[in-house]
């Protein structure tokens, strides 16, 4: 039976996460070989996926891994000094 | 208030630990050595997640000033109730968790504070269906993409402009690769209100980056505008 482009998007990333039953499965396939929209939704779907999951995708702030453990290591060093005066 | 003594556990537990996780073997000993005083292996433990609990805490917070701040108080958090980690879950995904809802807090809490804040005006349902804005092809990455600050600004402006709820769930599952289920569990929703938000800010991402004659990573522009508008 036909799909619908909207049908089509409403699935697009069950579709990328491979969580739609067969049958579905090859409805979307079928429909993405007859309609360059909804072809170039999947693609860049796709791609948008591929590129955040790339390393260094995002930037982290400069310094950011020495700040992380600065209320820790603030912690421990006043628990040093109060077991030192203890 | 937290607590900070050195982690104790019981060898026992830590021995459960152990054995449930065997392919985390230096990273159980690494928890281990932490939990029997070394308080230098922590660093080491939580290193490989730096980026993972800092992107948690700003898919939340968008602010980067309060991300880092919720994220140094979940490694705070993380190395006083390391003795209650059980092991059940990847140590990846329980930092995470505290991760989440340290970011979770501090939202709450600004929220709190800004008694009018628009969040507290009726919000419309963004969970509908969402239509694509634009057909614009965009088979392949361009080679060396990454490379080009452009890009890299248009991602972080593609995220930004996601509503936190869409944001979130776009984060833990594409950025750090959590299962659907885990992001249901570390966001305490259903894995079909994670699907669905994940369809949407896939779909809006994907608007945002299409590159074109007019495509938003190109032109530095901070507004959703179709490709080829129809």
């Amino acid at each position: 039976m036909e799909i619908s482009c909207e049908e089509v998007w409403r699935e697009i990333s069950n579709y990328l996460e491979d969580e739609i039953s067969a049958e579905l499965h090859t409805r979307m396939e079928e429909h993405f070989k007859g309609c360059k929209h909804c072809s170039a939704v999947l693609d860049g779907s796709r791609n948008v996926v591929r590129l955040v999951s790339s390393a260094g995708a995002f930037e982290l702030p400069a310094g950011l891994s020495d700040r992380l453990y600065q209320k820790l290591d603030r912690k421990l060093s006043e628990r040093s000094e109060s077991q030192k005066k203890e | 208030m937290l607590e900070v003594g050195a982690p104790s556990r019981s060898s026992a537990t830590t021995s459960a630990v152990l054995t449930k996780r065997q392919g985390d073997a230096s990273e159980a000993e690494l928890i281990q050595r932490v939990l029997s005083g070394q308080e230098e292996a922590f660093r080491q433990l939580v290193r490989p997640y730096e980026y993972a609990v800092f992107m948690a805490a700003q898919a939340i917070l968008k602010n980067e000033a309060d991300a880092e701040d919720a994220a140094q108080d979940a490694v705070l958090k993380t190395f006083t109730n390391l003795a209650k980690f059980r092991g059940d879950s990847k140590f990846s995904t329980w930092l995470i968790r505290i991760a989440t809802n340290e970011a979770l807090m501090k939202l709450r809490k600004q929220r709190h504070q800004r008694l009018h804040d628009s969040l507290d005006e009726p919000r419309k349902d963004d969970d509908g269906d969402y239509i694509p804005r634009d057909f614009a092809d965009w088979r392949e990455i361009p080679s060396e993409a990454l490379q080009k600050k452009e890009l890299r600004q248009a991602l972080s402006r593609a995220l930004a402009a996601l509503t936190p709820k869409h944001r979130e769930v776009f984060v833990l599952r594409d950025v750090q690769h959590f299962t659907i289920e885990e992001t249901a569990q570390l966001l305490g929703i259903r894995k079909s209100a994670v699907k669905t938000r994940l369809l949407r800010a896939r779909l809006q991402m994907r608007d945002a980056l299409a590159p074109g004659m007019d495509g938003s990573w190109s032109t530095g522009r901070r507004e959703y505008k179709p490709v080829r508008p129809w």
